[in-house]
């Protein structure tokens, strides 16, 4: 990948401390391959990698795409590899890059549409796939006038960290079996159908289990653990995953050794 | 619409130190299944006689033997240690609406370990 260089002199910014920033750019109309380009910004110590980026965008260079809304660790719009870990841009300071460079790429994985912008349709399917919303058996749900199904703060409990998720998707850019195989389901919608199966008030695990306990499921994972490691939401997906391997492989046996009753 | 994806080179798990000790901790399992071959071969075999069970015994003294019981005993030691760290994610409790502590599961983890090495310590030393 070549490397092109915008330097922030030559249009005549004064400043006194400069970060280099390494941008992935890709232009498919434009470019068989993507390049890496330099850009020089001003280097402040309250400034993220967001601020940054939408510096060289207001700045220097208006074509640059990327994505990003809240600019608070909330949307989960803006994750981006920096230096080859994945990152919400918006919450990753620059004064913690002491070399005073960086590398910014699009969240590994995915397929790049432009510059730092991938398609993320294929985790949108992953999404809808493990039904993430309450189930109820047939017949077994309440009429409206009978009012909410109640829960108690433990129940609560077996769940919450699960629905703290703000679809990021980091954990799938720090998944090297997803990087190698895309048909796993992987971390985040694992962790969703995990925070569902677990909720009292619901009773559609069975109908999730056939997504979640096939090979492309549960058991494609090898526990790198790395997804729980980036996750800026502590959702510990990788913990998610595990868990359901446990109670999957009690399914089995339940299954094999406990003869069905009939009727 | 054309996307680019960045093709994954054969050498991605030495790319990050993560990645690398994942590789480790899954190649030491080899060690693992090694060993309890070995070890199944060794009860066949010091079965078979007096003299069987003598050369069996001396043949563990030998420098190869020693080597390959060090290499063993670390890798099996990284395993070990590698998943007990993890079992607090497996292993999930609740009391009330408070999640029991990581550390306390692992605690019980590694005590049990102990627990266990020292019967079997006792049974074979001791006896
Ligand atoms: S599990 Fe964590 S890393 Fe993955 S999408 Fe949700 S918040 Fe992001
Ligand atoms: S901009 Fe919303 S999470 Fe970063």
């Amino acid at each position: 990948m070549a490397t092109r260089r915008t330097c922030l002199w030559k249009r005549g910014v004064k400043v006194s401390e400069t970060f280099e920033m390494e941008i992935f750019r890709y232009y498919p109309d434009k470019d068989n391959e993507p390049f890496i380009k330099s850009y020089e910004v001003p280097f402040r110590d309250d400034w993220v990698v967001l601020d940054a980026i939408n510096y060289i965008k207001d700045e220097i260079d208006g074509t640059l795409s990327y994505r990003w809304s809240c600019r608070m660790g909330v949307c989960g719009s803006c994750g981006m590899m920096v230096n080859s870990v994945p990152k919400l841009t918006c919450s990753a300071f620059l004064k913690d890059y002491p070399s005073r460079k960086i590398r910014v790429e699009p969240l590994q994985g995915f397929p790049v549409e432009r510059d730092l912008i991938f398609d993320m349709d294929d985790f949108m399917n992953k999404l809808t796939e493990v039904k993430p919303y309450l189930l109820r058996k047939e017949g077994e749900e309440k009429p409206l006038e009978e009012g909410e199904y109640l829960q108690s703060p433990a129940e609560l409990a077996h769940y919450k960290q699960y629905t703290l998720c703000i679809n990021c998707m980091l954990c799938y850019a720090a998944c090297p079996i997803y990087a190698l195989d895309s048909n796993f389901v992987g971390p985040a919608a694992i962790a969703l159908a995990q925070r569902y199966n677990l909720d009292s008030r619901d009773q559609g695990r069975n109908q999730r289990q056939e997504v979640i306990a096939s090979h492309e499921g549960i058991w494609e994972c090898t526990f790198v653990g790395e997804c729980s490691v980036v996750c800026p939401k502590d959702v510990d997906p990788a913990a998610a995953i595990q868990r359901a391997k446990v109670s999957s492989t009690l399914d089995w046996f339940k299954e094999k050794m406990i003869p069905r009753s009939k009727g | 619409m054309t996307t680019y994806r960045k093709p994954v080179s054969n050498t991605w798990w030495l790319e990050s130190k993560p990645y690398f000790l994942f590789v480790i901790r899954e190649f030491t399992s080899l060690f693992v299944a090694g060993y309890c071959l070995f070890l199944l071969l060794f009860i066949a075999k010091a079965g078979d006689s007096q003299e069987a069970y003598a050369t069996l015994i001396l043949s563990l003294k030998s420098p190869t033997s020693m080597v390959f019981h060090l290499i063993s005993f670390t890798f099996i030691l990284y395993h070990a240690i590698t998943w007990f760290n993890l079992t607090p994610k497996i292993m999930v409790f609740h009391l009330g609406e408070e999640r029991i502590p990581n550390a306390l599961i692992a605690g019980a983890v590694y005590l049990s370990w102990g627990v266990v090495s020292l019967i079997i310590s006792w049974l074979i030393l001791g006896s």
